[in-house]
């Protein structure tokens, strides 16, 4: 009886003692899963999401309550990555296939009032105060957040003009479904 | 010599003889010629010249830019007319930066330094002359050639082989160049071989041209270079094809030749070198066969570079009946073009204007697994099993199967029963995957971007809030320096 007492009781203190130790020097501050999927994100924190930034939207898929197709600006290839990290089959069906779009400031419009280079999460509008803005293609991520505070519409998102560097073959049509069904019918 | 055997491949109808029996003739120049700035792989060049300015013949008018880049220069002494856009060689119709010029007629060449032995030259300053005279890959991929013969200098190669396969339909130009100008490019082949090296040289030429194996067999007695007929293929010419015919080495997946000590070069790309070495020419024209059913009469010509296609169709007499189909390039891996007043570039081999009973193809029909592509393709890939993952939309699976090892040469749609686009299927994946490359690349760039703007902006919150501290202390002090002022004037 009291073998049996003294050796449960020591069995319960060591391994609380082992759990409150291991608790204490393992501990994982927050979600790791968030910061890998933040990872993935833009990380322009640019809310089109309408989370507060790439973070809480990182947080809202790790929890299960965000689709995958919520960012705009990262497009097909964020959700693939997504969908690959999360272990899920990727619904594209959703995105918008209109491919990568950029803003565009209309000249005759623009007042130079620079309330859209300051709100520009990635310093993509080139402008100074009462002088026409531009934007740098390049480094535009079309997130939207200038077209909200132009005061006068002047800033568009527009289809970027493919290249040559960008342009590529279309997908092959689907003809030989079509036959297959014509010789069915 | 014994030679290996091959994997795959197709044999189309050759059609060569259409325009090989006709000498090259010199095409005259057109009222205004467009050089585009980017005809190579790689960057694009800058433009040196400004509109209005006067120009000799191969006079640099764009300076390369980057590691792999190539320079372009004047086909002939001119003005600058123009620094815009004008239509690409491509198949998409687009735009592209342009220098046209207006020539003179008198076609007096820019003076560059002529060396007096060109063998004395040290070996890279001979990479680094080609690739001032704007030398790229003239067997049509244009990749810039110093930046090979440099790459295979500080790897090492043994063996330099020379492609005068030529295995594409209809195209005839390094068959006429090596029966006209076979000296020419055994000196250009020597020049390559001291630049790099290399111990052995070999020129690989299909046995479908005699008169060229003849040309170069007399033209390279006594110089080492070997010259040795390949059975005629499609596609020979594909560099890894050449270099496991004749030297029984296979380059490995997703590897460069030069992985294996072999340098690759096409013959005419070897007459350009001497051009460029021993006369200090810069590469301002190419020789391009015009073919194909449309067209009235058949033949080689030596174009200038920035001459539109049109002038190219009107000297061999226009068309016979109205083109189906016009492709620069050849038949099988050429580009399609949308009209004729795109110019001729460095890579252009061939002009064809081909009519619907050539391309005649009937609708696809559904895959019978049949697997003759299977049997056609020289890499050894499942060209069926990769469309099907794409026709799914399954890039993953069709790169797992192979498809970035894929060269586009097009034998598997030529041999499909059910005429089932294979290549264009492989073109459409090749440009997705591109695409998402390219917006990974820019998600990068405006993630640090992003980073940098917010650290700007807590730098900028922070500084302000020193300032404002800095201001109370100040006032803070002087405060307290009066009162204490007026504590001893108090106490005084």
């Amino acid at each position: 009886m009291i073998a049996a007492l003294i050796s449960l009781t020591v069995l319960g203190t060591s391994l609380g003692l082992i759990l409150g130790l291991a608790a204490r020097f393992f501990k994982v501050e927050g979600n790791p899963l968030v910061e890998e999927l933040e990872a993935l994100l833009p990380g322009t924190q640019c809310g089109q999401c309408g989370y507060p930034g790439c973070t809480g939207a990182a947080q809202a898929l790790a929890a299960g309550s965000a689709p995958l197709t919520l960012c705009p600006p990262g497009g097909r290839v964020v959700v693939t990555a997504l969908a690959a990290r999360l272990g899920v089959e990727a619904d594209l069906s959703g995105v918008e296939d209109a491919g990568p779009r950029i803003a565009e400031v209309r000249e005759e419009l623009c007042i130079g009032c620079t309330r859209c280079y300051k709100v520009c999460p990635t310093d993509a509008v080139l402008g100074a105060a009462k002088h026409i803005h531009a934007v740098f293609s390049e480094a535009c991520t079309a997130c939207g957040s200038c077209v909200d505070v132009c005061p006068t519409e002047a800033i568009l998102l527009r289809p970027a003009a493919p290249t040559l560097q960008s342009w590529g073959w279309g997908k092959p049509g689907l003809q030989p479904l079509a036959i297959a069904q014509g010789m069915a019918a | 010599m014994k030679l290996f055997k091959m994997r795959g491949g197709v044999h189309p109808e050759a059609r060569k003889a259409d325009s090989s029996e006709r000498p090259i003739r010199i095409l005259p120049l057109p009222p205004l010629l467009h050089v585009p700035l980017q005809q190579h792989i790689g960057a694009p060049a800058k433009p040196v010249v400004r509109v209005g300015e006067k120009v000799l013949a191969g006079q640099l008018l764009g300076v390369g830019q980057g590691h792999v880049t190539a320079p372009v220069h004047a086909p002939t002494s001119g003005y600058v007319v123009a620094i815009g856009d004008h239509p690409a060689p491509h198949p998409s119709g687009l735009s592209a930066a342009t220098v046209t010029i207006a020539p003179d007629g008198e076609g007096r060449w820019f003076e560059y330094e002529v060396p007096a032995d060109p063998f004395v030259l040290a070996p890279d300053d001979i990479s680094a002359r080609a690739g001032a005279a704007g030398i790229v890959g003239l067997g049509g991929a244009a990749f810039p050639s110093s930046v090979k013969l440099d790459a295979s200098r500080q790897s090492g190669v043994d063996t330099l082989v020379i492609n005068g396969g030529e295995c594409e339909p209809y195209l005839t130009c390094d068959d006429r160049i090596m029966r006209e100008r076979a000296a020419g490019i055994v000196t250009g082949i020597r020049l390559i071989q001291h630049a790099v090296g290399a111990g052995h040289a070999i020129v690989g030429i299909e046995d479908n041209k005699p008169e060229a194996l003849a040309a170069m067999r007399a033209a390279a007695v006594a110089t080492g270079v070997q010259i040795r007929a390949v059975p005629a293929m499609y596609p020979m010419g594909w560099e890894k094809q050449m270099i496991h015919a004749l030297l029984g080495r296979e380059v490995p997946a997703e590897g460069r030749s030069a992985d294996i000590g072999v340098l690759v070069h096409n013959v005419a790309t070897a007459w350009a070198v001497q051009q460029a070495i021993c006369l200090a020419r810069p590469l301002v024209s190419r020789i391009v066969t015009v073919s194909g059913g449309a067209v009235i009469a058949p033949c080689n010509l030596e174009v200038p570079i920035g001459t539109p296609v049109q002038a190219l169709f009107d000297a061999c007499g226009g068309f016979r009946t109205t083109p189906a189909r016009l492709v620069l390039g050849g038949p099988m891996m050429g580009q399609q073009i949308v009209r004729t007043s795109v110019p001729v570039v460095k890579g252009t081999s061939g002009v064809l204007a081909l009519t619907q009973a050539e391309i005649g193809r009937a609708a696809p029909a559904p895959c019978i697994r049949c697997s003759t592509c299977v049997r056609a393709c020289p890499v050894g890939l499942l060209p069926l099993e990769i469309a099907a993952r794409v026709r799914s939309d399954d890039l993953a699976g069709a790169v797992a199967l192979g498809l970035k090892d894929c060269i586009g040469c097009g034998s598997c749609s030529y041999v499909c029963p059910s005429g089932i686009p294979l290549v264009h299927f492989f073109n459409y994946a090749k440009g997705d995957l591109a695409a998402q490359a390219r917006s990974k690349a820019k998600q990068e760039t405006t993630r640090k971007l992003a980073a940098e703007r917010s650290a700007r902006m807590e730098r900028i919150v922070r500084e302000r809030e020193e300032a404002a501290a800095a201001r109370k202390a100040a006032k803070a002090a002087k405060e307290a320096a009066a009162r204490a002022a007026a504590t001893t004037e108090a106490a005084a």
